[in-house]
């Protein structure tokens, strides 16, 4: 029996072993994708995917150095889990040239030093918490920082609706969330308002009593930068309580899961977000067409073709990736991880270079609201800081 | 600060305490009657009840309100009666131990199952016409559900006291209760009773499912977690087996949760439940009304 096992085992490693050279004598190029498709951020997750899986349509290969690739994606589920984090980061490094995520920073934070053993370079796409670039030399990310953000959305506030008074409601334990939430009061502190913090635990759906308290204390605006699990109980409950102060967030509430919690209600709801379906109209009607054909990439966009922003970023970072292997003239992690400080790339949302931290230099956010009635978003204005 | 502005100020709390607190209400009787009986801490309650959140969502993507909401009553009752049968009965002469860490196999077998089907996504609850409407009391605007939802908990354990007091299943069940054994010898069909229970169980989970996911309307599968742990506390601290114990737990600590967070304190309000649960089980560890109580159904 036991000479059986082995022997088994033996066949199944040669097996493995044949068919991993295999794989390598066909040129192909793999980039490792850390993403969420369960938990708390799958939504998003799913949906920056869905750029990069488009990207891999409109651009299958990539010649470097004279050789053809073939260029694949090995997507690996991180679950939104900060303790399933390293373990998906090191499947997804596994033989990739770079591998790109995640949605939700506390999971590349979690997973930094995984690609740092690794020697592979990582490049964030939407993850706007300044430690997953901070002290590690391998995450570069091409999106806006939160410090920005809140600033962005503190001015916002204050230059769009005279606000005096944030109510600030952030989840206990969400590094993205807690971060967010603290640049936004710290902004708006300066600018001589005043903010009410409170916090929310994990699991809860009961949000009336946050958003009384809002009310009691007179908020002009509730700013709630969470996951959109929380977001559509939390719209819900304001429409429910007739809440007539605008709701703010950050990219996390750009997604359409929004939209459809919204639609109908009497929620005036403003995001800052990486890009603006409308701005690029070539674009978007050839991704719409791609989601629309394929059936389970429009279940993962929630069942409609309104473009994410998180999905136009995931088609950048998929080109961002392929300029700097490119750039590196191999497809070996090292030599790519070499190469990306120095690599540009002009991509759908803008202009990409890399600061010395590895975070990408943009200096405005666009800001967006939900329109209640038709169920899409409404370009209010591109905002800076002052 | 008076009367009158303290008053419209602190409605809203109160009625989100009073709502909430009826749907934890509904989810700790089942797991109190589950106990009174087979002296086992049903973990897959909660998890039931999510499931029936997710069965309305589906059943209504298919079939009007009319049929889905019967429909998904009836087939968490099956659900709450089958995991009976599966994963308790069989262990009925076990040690109790391994049927309380079948439970939790249960449970995590719900929740796994509910993630492969919805896809980790949340997913949004349908609204049912009336109940999610909105409405204005004096200063609080909420939905109908939340007013409905303490009257109906309320008449549901009326009915429910009158079922266990006055009916022949009723007295079985009181039988069953206090002994088991004899009860058998007694010629009382003991496995009858106990599906009897766990069809009570699911039903009111099903219903407190209707009602808690209509106020918040997004299910995902770990969504009977939470409530199910803060009913098993209401049922702890109401004296574990006791059906009005449970109730007025399941009230106070919907009250009471929702009274921290209007004070300021929304990072306790969790801690309290628990801490409350500890205190409990140190200074009265049968609960409020566990000690004495003769019907430990």
């Amino acid at each position: 029996m036991k000479r059986k096992v082995v022997s088994a085992m033996l066949i199944l490693s040669m097996a493995a072993m044949a068919f991993s050279t295999a794989a390598l004598a066909d040129d192909v190029i793999t980039i490792g994708v850390f993403e969420p498709a369960s938990g708390d951020n799958g939504a998003g997750g799913k949906q920056e995917v869905l750029g990069m899986q488009y990207a891999n349509v409109v651009q299958p290969t990539v010649e470097v150095d004279g050789t053809e690739y073939k260029v694949e994606l090995n997507i690996v589920d991180n679950e939104s889990s900060t303790d399933k984090a390293a373990s998906a980061a090191a499947q997804a490094a596994e033989g990739a040239s770079i591998v790109l995520g995640s949605y939700g920073s506390p999971v590349c934070i979690a997973a930094g030093d995984t690609f740092l053993n690794a020697g592979v370079a990582a490049l964030g796409v939407t993850c706007t918490n300044p430690q997953v670039t901070d002290g590690n030399d391998n995450y570069f990310r091409i999106c806006f920082l939160d410090p920005f953000q809140g600033t962005v959305l503190a001015n916002f506030a204050a230059s769009q609706f005279e606000a005096k008074k944030a109510y600030v409601l952030t989840k206990l334990g969400d590094d993205y969330s807690a971060g967010l939430g603290h640049y936004f009061s710290e902004a708006f502190k300066n600018l001589g308002g005043e903010v009410i913090e409170e916090t929310f635990p994990e699991g809860n759906a009961d949000f009336t009593s946050y958003i009384t308290t809002a009310v009691n204390e007179g908020a002009d605006v509730i700013m709630a930068p969470t996951s959109t699990e929380a977001a559509q109980l939390i719209i819900e409950t304001a429409s429910a309580q007739g809440v007539t102060v605008p709701l703010l967030a950050g990219d996390t509430w750009d997604s359409n899961v929004i939209l459809n919690a919204a639609k109908g209600k009497d929620v005036e709801i403003y995001v800052t977000t990486f890009y603006q379906e409308g701005a690029d109209e070539e674009f978007d009607a050839s991704i719409k067409e791609w989601i629309n054909s394929d059936s389970t990439a429009l279940a993962n966009n929630g069942g409609d073709d309104t473009i994410a922003a998180v999905t136009v970023m995931g088609y950048d970072a998929y080109f961002m990736a392929l300029e700097a292997i490119k750039n590196a003239g191999s497809p070996d992690p090292g030599a790519v991880l070499a190469a990306l400080p120095d690599t540009t790339y002009t991509g759908v949302t803008g202009s990409i270079a890399f600061d010395e931290i590895g975070d990408a230099a943009r200096d405005t956010a666009f800001v967006k609201s939900a329109d209640t009635e038709s169920g899409s978003w409404v370009f209010v204005t591109a905002q800076g800081v002052e | 600060m008076d009367f009158a502005s303290f008053f419209s100020k602190n409605l809203p709390y109160l009625l989100a305490g009073i709502s909430v607190g009826g749907q934890y209400a509904l989810i700790a009787i089942g797991y109190t009657m589950v106990y009174g009986i087979l002296r086992l801490i049903n973990f897959a309650h909660g998890d039931i009840f999510m499931v029936a959140g997710l069965l309305m969502i589906y059943s209504t993507t298919v079939f009007p309100l009319w049929v889905s909401i019967p429909l998904t009553i009836v087939v968490t009752v099956i659900l709450g009666m089958m995991v009976e049968k599966v994963a308790y009965k069989p262990l009925r002469s076990a040690p109790r131990m391994s049927v309380m860490i079948s439970a939790i196999g249960v449970s995590y077998l719900l929740q796994n199952l509910a993630l492969y089907v919805t896809g980790g996504l949340a997913k949004p609850y349908p609204a049912i016409p009336g109940i999610s409407a909105t409405v204005t009391i004096g200063p609080a605007t909420t939905k109908w559900v939340t007013i409905i939802t303490p009257f109906l908990t309320l008449l549901l354990v009326v009915l429910l006291m009158q079922l266990i007091n006055h009916t022949k299943i009723g007295m079985a069940m009181r039988a069953v209760a206090n002994d088991f054994e004899t009860s058998r010898l007694m010629g009382i069909q003991v496995d009858a009773v106990i599906s009897m229970t766990f069809i009570i169980g699911s039903f009111l989970a099903a219903v407190g499912s209707l009602l808690y996911f209509s106020n918040y309307p997004s299910v995902v599968p770990t969504s009977g977690a939470m409530p199910g742990l803060k009913a098993f506390v209401a049922a702890v601290f109401g004296g574990i087996g006791s059906i009005p114990g449970a109730v007025i737990g399941a009230f106070i600590i919907g009250i009471s949760e929702n009274i921290i967070k209007g004070a300021g304190w929304t990072t306790f309000s969790d801690a309290f439940t628990f801490a409350l649960l500890i205190v409990v089980l140190l200074v009265k560890p049968t609960g409020l009304f566990g000690e004495g109580a003769k019907d430990k159904v």
